[in-house]
């Protein structure tokens, strides 16, 4: 049993704060929220100067070779800035499906390319029949000779709109909510046939509705999708877990500052018991998170589908219910200056809020723990 | 970062399940396994039963009869202990007491009092709250006064957990009056059966009798019953509540109450219908299932912080967060039975009532309220949630 991190762990996490520390501050984020495509290209630059682009990709790919810590480590201070950059359904997602799924000639090609920044794909598999069910896919595709052509709608795409590419899962055969017979595409973002109406979200980032008319795609392996596509979502979910321990860190540090500099009736209103306990309530829901966020990690890529389910639902579970408790704490706590869209904590708030919704609610985990038996099975 | 335990942290695991498994009298089992209480003797048998085997008092320095366990041994242990489960030793003896007299007391205190405590020959009290000391402990009133080689003490004492088995207490006494509320108070080792102590029960809302008043009317106590130096007494006392963070958020109790609840639960009632199959309850189980975890993983966390021994004898103050979080659980697994059993949780039945007729419903069903009753006791005592969550604001967030 160990929690520390390695020394090269400790390098990657003090050179990644660095880089949000110096180029993402609030303002800077804003600034970049007003850029074509809602980012900043420059930082997506720094990212793949500073290796985070090739690290969850294996060396033998020409990746570094990065594990689910290495994300971790990494969404974490991704979420401490609130940053918009789609690193995981550009980068961490990308990187499941081809190892999962990728030929050895396939991987040695593309994630060249992703780690230096070139070609920058978009998840495209969630649709609107689906909910939450990673294997209802509608979207259809037909072989015409060598290759394939593609048609269906995604939905939710993150940065969908400034995508170069998107890997895109559709249906071979069988019905739409069929674990089998789903294969993985990707398709350039400029080909004739792909169409797309992009969107800002919530949280500051941008997402688009990507329809698929007859769009040429290229398939990645040859193999069943599902399987890569299930631990992709698993392995999705850790990082948001990650990410959300970032920002809830972040909101009570906010927090925690406020109340010792806003004075009422005399005094910093920390000094009020009722608004310490509600601080203090604040810690432990963190605490309680974080350790869930460990778990899920140490647990995102384990080979045991059904283990590795359950221990990232009841990671999702924990985190979902800390980040609405941290996030609704954090705004009330602030009082009126809360509300409002220049400071920083209502935009934490926001994108808690948006992450107890990504990669499967709350009903949809506990669902899903409560037919494979629950966490203690 | 690695969650497993290793090899050899595993194999010692083993080890004392086996030890546990084939030592503990089954009698002694089956009450802690239905939520029943203890009688003297059961602990006292058990206590003796790890004292042969060494692990009496695993957390001692070696000298005076420790094991000289890793901190992640002594969890581990702890772990196998309540999640059997088996008795937890008396902690007013061996984690309270003895770890004040061996690290502040004096040669003679060591050599009277630690081989007692280690077997149990000499049951321990706590005299620290008062009818006026509660959360605000140092306002402690009980006074001993020095005359000669002897200390006076009046005054009065409650909560007194187990007292009515007690050989001994040690108190928190006002020593001198005029001082500081925190630097007037002395730490003293009392015979319970000197003249002018007494004890009375307090009966609990679960029917049960486990504390009690214990009243001084000048009872004459030797003055070298004083542990250290006189009006330090609050800094043992601080060292006597940091003392126990390895074992303070219960996870093994609540683990082994969790898989009653799913064994219980998976039983058909009288109405044929089973719990376990209701969604609702389900979801329940599953959110403490989860809240378990992660706590046990912050437990972890923690332990593996001391290990390092960065801080040793410092407070660390998220074992505030360990109580707040594991009492709650403690509480939320015994009001999960509570729905188990559903309405013939009604039936109360009297300890000891010498009535053999059947129960009424499950057999098991009797003890099930009262548990639930009593449990509402673990976010009050050892520093109720509200001081915890004040330690949280001052020491972690800088409140």
């Amino acid at each position: 049993m160990n929690f520390d991190l390695s020394d090269e762990q400790r390098l990657l996490k003090d050179s990644v704060s660095r880089l949000m520390a110096d180029k993402y501050g609030f303002e800077d984020r804003r600034r970049y929220m007003g850029m074509e495509g809602g980012l900043n290209p420059a930082i997506w630059a720094e990212f793949a100067d500073l290796g985070l682009l090739a690290l969850p990709f294996a060396e033998a790919d020409g990746g570094i070779g990065g594990g689910a810590e290495e994300t971790m480590i990494v969404m974490e201070a991704l979420g401490r800035a609130l940053a918009l950059d789609p690193f995981l359904h550009s980068v961490v997602i990308p990187a499941c499906l081809l190892r999962h799924l990728g030929s050895d000639a396939e991987r040695a090609e593309i994630v060249p390319m992703i780690a230096a920044g070139e070609m920058r794909p978009a998840f495209a598999h969630g649709e609107a029949g689906a909910g939450y069910r990673t294997g209802h896919v509608e979207t259809r595709a037909k072989v015409s000779g060598d290759a394939f052509t593609l048609d269906g709608a995604k939905t939710l795409v993150v940065h969908g709109g400034s995508a170069t590419h998107f890997m895109v899962s559709a249906r071979l055969s069988g019905a739409a909510g069929d674990e089998n017979g789903i294969g993985l595409f990707i398709v350039d973002a400029t080909s004739p046939g792909v169409i797309r109406r992009d969107y800002p979200t919530q949280d500051g980032a941008r997402a688009a509705e990507v329809t698929f008319e007859g769009a040429a795609g290229r398939r990645i392996g040859k193999g069943e999708a599902f399987p890569a596509l299930a631990a992709a979502a698993d392995e999705a979910v850790a990082a948001l877990c990650a990410e959300a321990v970032g920002a809830m860190e972040a909101a009570l540090q906010l927090t925690v500052d406020y109340l010792k500099t806003r004075k009422q009736f005399g005094r910093a209103i920390g000094d009020f018991q009722v608004l310490q306990h509600r601080a203090a309530e604040m810690v432990i829901e963190l605490e309680q998170a974080r350790s869930m966020a460990i778990y899920a990690t140490m647990m995102a890529r384990s080979d045991d589908a059904d283990a590795r389910a359950r221990a990232v639902s009841a990671a999702k579970l924990q985190i979902s219910r800390s980040a609405k408790m941290m996030g609704q704490a954090a705004v009330q706590l602030h009082g009126g200056v809360g509300m409002t869209i220049e400071y920083a904590i209502g935009h934490y708030f926001k994108r808690l809020t948006m992450i107890e919704k990504a990669f499967g609610d709350t009903d949809f985990h506990l669902d899903r723990l409560s037919a494979a038996g629950g966490l203690m099975a | 970062m690695e969650l497993e335990f290793t090899a050899e942290e595993q194999a010692f695991r083993h080890e004392v399940r086996g030890f546990i498994k084939a030592n503990l009298p089954e009698r002694i089992r089956t009450k802690l396994t239905e939520g029943r209480t203890l009688e003297k003797q059961d602990l006292v048998e058990w206590t003796r039963i790890l004292h042969k085997k060494g692990w009496a008092t695993p957390r001692w320095p070696v000298e005076h009869g420790g094991t000289g366990w890793s901190p992640i041994q002594q969890y581990i242990f702890l772990e196998e202990v309540l999640s059997a489960p088996a008795p937890e030793s008396l902690a007013f003896g061996t984690s309270m007491v003895g770890p004040v007299i061996y690290t502040f007391g004096s040669e003679a205190q060591k050599k009277r009092f630690l081989p007692g405590i280690a077997d149990l020959s000499d049951w321990w009290a706590q005299g620290f709250s008062e009818p006026g000391a509660g959360s605000d402990l140092a306002a402690v009133s009980t006074r001993a006064v020095r005359e000669g080689e002897h200390w006076i003490i009046n005054g009065q004492k409650t909560w007194t957990t187990l007292g009515q088995h007690a050989d001994w207490i040690f108190c928190l006494c006002r020593t001198d009056p005029a001082a500081k509320k925190q630097e007037g108070i002395s730490f003293i080792l009392v015979d319970m059966k000197t003249p002018g102590v007494s004890v009375r029960p307090i009966q609990t809302i679960d029917g049960g009798f486990e504390v009690n008043e214990v009243f001084f009317d000048d009872v004459k106590v030797p003055y070298e019953n004083l542990v250290g130096q006189e009006n330090k007494g609050w800094d043992y006392a601080k060292f006597l509540l940091s003392n126990e963070r390895t074992g303070i958020a219960r996870i093994g109790t609540s683990k082994a109450k969790l898989r009653r609840v799913r064994e219980l639960a998976a039983l058909a009632g009288p109405d044929g219908t089973r719990m376990i199959d209701r969604s609702r309850f389900r979801d329940r189980l599953i959110e403490t299932e989860i809240a378990l975890k992660a706590l046990e993983i912050t437990q972890l966390r923690v332990l593996s912080e001391d290990a390092k021994g960065l801080n040793k004898g410092k407070p660390n103050p998220a074992s505030s967060v360990l109580k707040v979080r594991g009492s709650e659980l403690q509480q939320v697994t015994s009001e999960l039975l509570l729905d188990v059993v559903g309405q013939y949780a009604l039936p109360f039945r009297a300890k000891g009532d010498g009535r053999n007729e059947p129960p009424v419903g499950p057999d098991w069903a009797d003890a099930v309220a009262p548990h639930y009753f009593n449990m509402r006791k673990v976010t009050i005592y050892g520093g109720s949630s509200e001081i915890q969550k004040n330690i949280i604001a001052k020491a972690i967030l800088g409140l």
